[in-house]
């Protein structure tokens, strides 16, 4: 048993040791202040940042909704909604396109009558990450509700809590840490994001090549730039990990 | 024992609750606590939710203190949080993120009340339930009967017109049990409105109860004083649980005949018809009985039949046979009497009950 576990520690943590080793640490803040690399960064936080709210805003009741409805259908729209969790992200760019592409059925209305053209622009990427991203904030808080009995909403409301009062009160802190948790991992897979992006977003410096992208486009010119971006990319992953070590890795601190 | 037509608790209504249907209806005085007992899945905790709110009734209303709060006929629903009704939940529901203090203000401050003010609304009710050197632990860090006082002192707290309680002391151990049952009594006699509790724990129910209705499959099969129900149990599961031989069978002078066979010779009674019939597993006689002996005689014990002992077990001074018979019985026995007579299953035994010991009354009367 000790040796294949000892070969799979090394498969997994070797390529990043390697990255470690092959970055050019010397010129490495000269290359992350070059333009075509800082904006990338740029557009990689704002963009990522942007998903995550967005996932806030429609991802918190969506599991809310799956969480606390009777209603039968609502397997089915839950395999649905965190389809995204496990399709390949190329497969939900070539479908992002179709939908909100110039000539897609959504896309083609927008494009009319509000003049808004999502395909290859920084929205698009915004689209695309929201759509990778989302499902991972939705399971998340989703599995936070339901731990979160309802015997508490119950409870409050019996104590005289209208039901805005229930969930600020009440329900919102007993799942804020996985609030945060899910948040992070929502933004940590935006950052992350290429296959979906690079499909529905192109890759323009500037306005669509997120890092990932950067980094894919850079390991032809100039691989040393490529480095320093994946470099950026692990610091962030983690960052991440360490963050959520206790949220994430471990249940709730109320149970 | 119906509540005047104002004030207190009014309910006649049918709810449901998955396949279980349940049709209830009773008032409760201001004042008084009404004890509702029955088994498991007999309706009790829908009860509950009802009168919370947290369910509304299929047919029927509830009114309290002459105001509706449920009405499936007008469609009037009055929102859990609308109602002046507090529930002590069976397993307590304290909200683990907010401290013992805030727990107990919590109602106040759903009710608009800020940080400051709630908490000074909360304090008399924190020194009342000694939780004073409590106040600012989380729910986690309490024993049970701690949490039992927190949950009853934040429901009291929202100064609620009726207080429901779910099973209050079945989540404790029985050491802590006896102390909150004393202080939960004393505070029960100052809630100003009606008190319902719902319990299967029959002592429970005596001890806090002034009156008792038992529910079973969502019916009532018997109301009373606790004393009333105790001594004369309508169906088995009460009688099980005031721990009474119950027997059903129809009277003719001094003979009552059982329709599972057997019968009794019982002491002059009054009634007629259907009865039921109860024997007090201690007076109950055993004796030996060797194969094809005859009947014991010259006993001043009117009633004498075979049987043969299926189980023992033991309660604390004495133990309890289960005898097969027509009709079976439960018998107390001695210790000693049981290394006497070599009772073990399988052995055949006499009974013996004098007349008197046999308490007769009409199905109806219960």
């Amino acid at each position: 048993m000790i040796g294949p576990a000892v070969v799979g520690v090394a498969f997994l943590v070797l390529p990043l040791v390697g990255l470690v080793l092959r970055t050019p640490w010397r010129s490495l803040g000269s290359i992350l202040a070059t333009a075509d690399v800082a904006a990338a960064l740029r557009l990689s936080l704002l963009t990522a940042t942007t998903a995550t709210v967005v996932s806030f805003v429609l991802g918190v009741p969506l599991a809310w909704l799956l969480a606390r409805s009777a209603w039968p259908g609502m397997a089915v729209l839950r395999a649905l909604v965190t389809l995204p969790l496990v399709l390949p992200p190329v497969v939900g760019g070539v479908a992002l396109l179709l939908v909100f592409g110039r000539v897609g059925f959504v896309g083609q209305y927008l494009d009319h009558w509000f003049g808004i053209t999502l395909p290859f622009s920084t929205a698009g990427v915004i689209v695309a990450e929201t759509f990778v991203a989302m499902p991972f904030l939705v399971v998340t808080v989703e599995g936070a509700l339901r731990s979160a009995s309802q015997g508490y909403d119950e409870a409050a409301a019996t104590l005289g809590a209208t039901r805005i009062t229930v969930f600020r009160r009440v329900t919102a802190p007993l799942i804020g840490p996985s609030l945060l948790a899910g948040g992070v991992l929502c933004w940590a897979r935006a950052v992350g994001e290429f296959g979906a992006t690079i499909v529905f977003a192109g890759n323009f410096p500037g306005r669509t090549q997120t890092m990932p992208l950067a980094v894919y486009l850079a390991l032809e010119s100039d691989p040393d730039a490529a480095i320093a971006l994946s470099l950026v990319l692990l610091v962030v992953s983690v960052a991440v990990l360490v963050g959520l070590r206790d949220r994430w890795l471990h249940s709730g601190p109320f149970r | 024992m119906k509540g005047t037509a104002a004030g207190g608790l009014h309910m006649d209504a049918t709810m449901r609750r998955g396949d279980l249907t349940v049709r209830l209806s009773f008032s409760v005085d201001k004042g008084e606590v009404l004890g509702v007992l029955g088994p498991n899945g007999a309706g009790k905790t829908t009860l509950l939710r009802a009168l919370a709110g947290l369910a509304p009734v299929s047919s029927g209303h509830i009114t309290l203190d002459g105001e509706v709060l449920d009405d499936a006929d007008s469609g009037e629903f009055v929102e859990p949080c609308d109602r002046p009704v507090a529930l002590v939940f069976q397993d307590y529901r304290l909200f683990p993120h907010l401290s013992v203090l805030d727990n107990v203000a919590f109602s106040a401050r759903s009710k608009g009340a800020g940080r400051t003010a709630s908490r000074q609304a909360a304090a008399p009710w924190m020194t009342r339930l000694g939780l004073d050197e409590l106040a600012g632990r989380r729910p986690g860090q309490l024993s049970g009967g701690q949490a039992q006082r927190v949950a009853l002192a934040r429901a009291l707290a929202a100064d609620p017109r009726l207080l429901l309680l779910d099973e209050p002391l079945s989540a404790l151990d029985a050491g802590t049990r006896l102390d909150v049952q004393t202080q939960l009594r004393g505070h029960l006699a100052d809630v100003n409105g009606p008190v319902v509790l719902v319990t299967h724990d029959p002592l429970e129910a005596l001890v806090l109860a002034d009156r008792l209705l038992v529910i079973e499959a969502g019916r009532v099969v018997q109301q009373g004083t606790a004393a009333q129900v105790a001594r004369r149990p309508a169906t088995d599961y009460v009688a099980r649980l005031v721990g009474l031989n119950l027997y059903r069978g129809r009277v003719d002078g001094q003979q009552v005949t059982l329709p599972g066979g057997g019968s009794f010779v019982v002491a002059d009674h009054g009634h007629h018809g259907d009865v039921l019939v109860t024997v007090r597993p201690s007076s109950v006689l055993v004796s030996a009985r060797a194969a094809d002996q005859p009947a014991p005689t010259g006993m001043s014990a009117r009633n004498t039949w075979a049987g043969t002992v299926a189980g023992l077990s033991m309660l604390t001074d004495r133990v309890r046979l289960d005898i097969d018979a027509h009709p079976a019985v439960l018998a107390d026995v001695t210790a000693a009497s049981v290394a006497e007579l070599r009772l073990a299953p399988g052995v055949p035994v006499w009974m013996s009950v004098k007349a008197t010991d046999l308490d007769v009354y009409s199905s109806a009367e219960s």
